[in-house]
């Protein structure tokens, strides 16, 4: 039931890092960073369900 | 049926007709909880605030089932290694989509029209947060909490805050966890939302260009374009 229940990843390792002179984030981090980076530009270019019939047709 | 017309009442003294009348006046009902949003608000960058404090909601609710069972709960059983789950993933999507929120409002200078105090009241909150989740992370009572206190203690003694706030007391953490720093996160994000309500969502530049010549009346964000409703979420 363990090793059905564990973690997709293996996570019995000191974390993986990224460094850049004084720089130093874990992957993970670096991952959540770049997810945010893909969201914001989504929401950005995305166009909102309904946003063209409520500003009168005009897309 | 006699129509006799009675005298207005003399205006009352008391603090809290002064409370009520200063209150109405600030942030009027229909202000306070309008019917729609302006146009421009339809966007899923407008999203984000309000997925914000979805994930606050999810937080103190699920904050609240561990406070009350415990760690032996929350470490040793099933239905606890859920909630206490549930509480650390949503700290991890609330300060997601705060940051995305915080960048989005950068962007569009969200300052701007008089909104001075929507801003610093949302950055301080951001500020606010991030020793709420600190003292939570040491606060799980296991190596990983031992771990980080540990390595947070060295950096917050150099700064010299360590003697009134010492991350290796988990008394005082989780003190501070479940009572002292969710009270003002609520108390910022309360401020921040009726602010934003008293001073409209920050239209786009375009619009605030076109509307630039129009006289200056009525109150900061009371621009024109708010008052085309639409219906949508803020």
């Amino acid at each position: 039931m363990g090793s059905v229940m564990g973690a997709v990843f293996n996570l019995n390792h000191p974390a993986h890092t990224v460094d850049w002179n004084f720089v130093h984030l874990s992957v993970a981090n670096v991952v959540v960073i770049v997810l945010m980076l893909i969201v914001f530009l989504l929401a950005i270019l995305l166009p909102f369900p309904g946003a063209a019939n409520r500003r009168g047709g005009a897309s | 049926m006699s129509s006799v017309a009675t005298p207005p009442p003399a205006p009352s003294k008391s603090w809290t007709v002064k409370v009520r009348e200063k209150g109405v006046e600030a942030l009027p009902p229909d202000r306070l909880l309008p019917d729609g949003q302006p146009t421009y608000v339809a966007s899923w960058i407008y999203v984000f605030g309000v997925a914000s404090i979805a994930s606050l909601i999810v937080i103190i609710g699920s904050g609240c089932v561990l406070s009350l069972k415990g760690p032996a709960w929350w470490h040793f059983t099933s239905i606890g290694h859920f909630f206490n789950s549930i509480h650390m993933w949503s700290v991890e999507l609330f300060f997601f989509v705060m940051v995305v929120h915080l960048w989005g409002k950068y962007w569009m200078a969200a300052w701007r029209g008089g909104r001075g105090r929507v801003w610093v009241t949302g950055a301080v909150t951001f500020l606010v947060a991030v020793p709420a989740a600190l003292t939570g992370y040491v606060s799980q009572q296991n190596f990983d909490a031992q771990w980080i206190s540990t390595q947070a203690k060295d950096g917050l003694n150099s700064v010299g805050v360590g003697a009134f706030f010492n991350v290796t007391n988990f008394g005082q953490m989780y003190s501070f966890h479940i009572l002292l720093l969710p009270i003002a996160v609520v108390a910022l994000v309360s401020a921040h939302v009726l602010l934003v309500r008293r001073n409209g969502v920050v239209p786009p530049f375009e619009l605030e260009q076109k509307l630039a010549p129009a006289p200056a009346a009525g109150p900061p964000g009371g621009d024109g374009s708010a008052q085309a409703s639409t219906g949508a979420q803020s």
